[in-house]
């Protein structure tokens, strides 16, 4: 019998790992580098990823404590101040009323950054649902899910969303409060219309991964079927999901300002940055920073999540390259 | 091939028909009544509205109605639009002809900046021109298409007054002179649109190109002496277009959406600015119509980009 193998068969003893340390001093004190540590380290050396999230972090810390140390109230008119540019006492200047565009930007960008995060839980819930259904059971049910999702892909997604928006505003503002109702069916639309590509990505992922020995392992150890699907082969999927959903924060946030943009969105003098926008169109050639600003915060925390994800994608993907 | 032809054609249907479907339900079980737009009308008595929902046929079940409007529509009648008193498909055929030119001026000149920009960017990885390029590229997606509308509103209508601010419907090209006019008016939405195309071709080109570049068959090519430019344009190019085709063709309701926002910001008077009013004005045979339109635009070019994806790329098998 060769050493090696009697090395396997043996048990680790305090005896054998301590010649294993006399051997390679540096890698028994050294910390064990791990898959995330090395994506870590990957995404550290990407310069416009940290960029683009220490602009985030800033947007959203901003949103979260700026209404709370930035006491001026975003409703209140100030009638010495009407549509006057930014300056001092208004840092983002005021609208035609005289109110603070700073605590309104601040206020509005909670709604629109809230709209962002919690369209992305939908789509990707509904997303990787639906594929690690699809990918595990395949078969029939994947066949008519993949169809399901080429339709989802046929959607004229802005059209429908306008459509549902405007259909059913009334009933659910009547229900749920006008922003709060409308909130809950643009974030609904949002994702109920973009989780195709996680599906997708999830079902490719058990696809591959459903016939593998831990898969047989785990079903031989007796484990039921949604833990095989959701502990075992889902956290390999990890990694693009994690970019996926980076990604549609930004887009769901780009599609709530259009919605509002095209007067189908929040009600107007409701402060999202879509809304901001969209009432300062009409002062754009003499107060144009009352549009300008919202759009500049909704571009900038767009362009800070791509740049984001590029760099997860990099870190995590390594194999990708978009 | 004509086989995989056929069958991908059999597939668009059933979608198409599942699209409308969805669409005619949505407008279905929405809650409000189409005729509330009579409800303030003191002429109209509440007798004379159930009239005209039964002449109108609303007071039938609502897969009945699909089914009627189906069948007509099969026929080429899209119903009659309550807001205009014409029928829905001259009502299209008035206003799809200005959203097909930007559309599609701004989808070719997308095509013909991004192959480029792509191309030099993935050979030349890592240079300025690529990290320029890269940078701007995250710029044009990031930005909402109605912000950099805005932007150039700004700027080149009411600033240096180079392009007129809204877009003249009534506008005929005759001559040279209004057809200048007519490029010129056309010239802001174009942009607006291209910026946003040009940004998602340009990384999915250079990323295409990126993944062929260390493959052997380049090498094989490079190692008998051909020419670089042959080499990339005519080895590597042709085959990182294939993926690209298919990402072109998903990218299509995009800009169908962009059209919509670009059209209501300039006032185009194509389908999405008629989209938008329709439905503030609850025309719904005109609001079904054009939604029902842009399925069918995008699935007819997901139909294009299969088929060109077959014969672009033998290894997809037919059968």
């Amino acid at each position: 019998m060769s050493d090696a193998k009697r090395i396997i068969d043996v048990a680790p003893t305090a005896e054998s790992s301590t010649a294993i340390r006399q051997l390679e001093p540096n890698l028994a004190s050294k910390q064990p580098r791990t898959l995330w540590g090395d994506a870590w380290r990957r995404f550290l050396r990407h310069r416009l990823a940290l960029i683009g999230s220490a602009m985030l972090i800033f947007f959203f810390a901003a949103v979260l404590i700026g209404p709370i140390t930035y006491r001026v109230n975003p409703e209140t008119l100030d009638f010495n101040a009407l549509s006057s540019g930014p300056s001092l006492k208004h840092l983002f200047g005021t609208d035609d009323l005289g109110r603070d565009m700073l605590a309104r930007s601040l206020y509005g960008g909670r709604i629109s950054l809230a709209v962002g995060v919690v369209a992305m839980l939908i789509a990707i819930s509904l997303g990787t649902v639906i594929g690690a259904v699809a990918g595990f059971f395949g078969g029939k049910i994947d066949q008519a899910l993949m169809r399901v999702v080429d339709l989802f892909l046929a959607l004229p997604v802005l059209p429908l969303l306008l459509l549902t928006v405007y259909l059913f505003r009334v009933p659910v503002v009547k229900a749920f409060g006008p922003i709060f109702g409308i909130f809950l069916i643009v974030v609904t639309m949002i994702g109920a219309l973009a989780w195709m590509t996680t599906a997708r990505i999830v079902r490719a992922t058990f696809l591959s991964l459903k016939q593998k020995e831990f898969v047989e392992a785990a079903t031989c150890l007796g484990i039921n079927r949604s833990a095989i699907m959701f502990r075992h082969i889902l956290p390999n999927a990890l990694s693009p999901i994690i970019v996926a959903a980076t990604l549609e924060v930004g887009n769901a946030i780009i599609t709530e300002s259009t919605l509002s943009f095209l007067g189908v969105g929040f009600a107007p003098d409701t402060p999202t940055w879509g809304r901001l926008v969209t009432d300062g169109i009409n002062y754009l050639q003499t107060a144009p920073w009352l549009a300008l600003i919202p759009g500049a915060l909704i571009f900038l925390t767009v362009l800070s999540i791509n740049f984001m994800g590029d760099g997860l994608r990099d870190a995590l993907d390594p194999r990708s390259r978009l | 091939m004509s086989q995989y032809m056929l069958r991908r054609i059999l597939i668009a249907i059933p979608t198409l028909l599942a699209i409308s479907f969805v669409i005619f339900a949505i407008l279905a079980l929405a809650p409000g009544d189409p005729m509330s737009q009579f409800a303030t009308n003191p002429a109209v008595t509440p007798e004379v509205r159930e009239n005209m929902k039964r002449a109108l046929g609303l007071d039938q079940p609502w897969p009945v109605r699909y089914v009627k409007w189906l069948t007509a529509a099969g026929q080429g009648n899209l119903g009659f639009s309550f807001g205009a008193k014409i029928p829905v498909l001259t009502l299209i055929q008035q206003r799809l002809p200005q959203t097909l030119w930007v559309v599609g001026s701004a989808f070719l000149l997308a095509i013909l900046f991004a192959i480029p920009i792509g191309v030099i960017s993935a050979v030349k990885q890592y240079s300025i021109f690529d990290q320029v390029g890269t940078f701007f590229s995250f710029i044009g997606f990031s930005v909402p298409s109605f912000f950099t509308g805005l932007l150039l509103m700004l700027i080149f209508a009411v600033k240096l007054g180079w392009f007129p601010i809204v877009y003249s419907s009534t506008l005929k090209v005759t001559d040279f002179g209004t057809f200048g006019q007519q490029v010129r008016q056309m010239a802001l939405p174009v942009t607006v649109l291209l910026i946003q195309q040009t940004a998602a071709l340009t990384r999915f080109t250079r990323s295409a190109m990126l993944d062929n570049l260390p493959l052997d068959y380049v090498r094989t090519a490079r190692s008998k002496g051909l020419a670089d430019r042959i080499v990339i344009i005519r080895h590597i190019l042709s085959n990182s277009l294939i993926p690209v085709v298919t990402l072109i063709a998903l990218g299509i309701p995009g800009i169908f959406g962009g059209a919509i926002v670009t059209e209501n910001l300039f006032r185009v008077n194509g389908v999405g600015a008629l989209l938008i009013t329709s439905i503030n004005n609850s025309d719904t045979p005109v609001v079904m119509a054009i939604t029902f339109i842009f399925a069918i635009l995008t699935v007819l070019f997901n139909l294009i980009a299969d088929i060109v994806y077959g014969v672009l790329d033998p290894r997809v098998r037919y059968s």
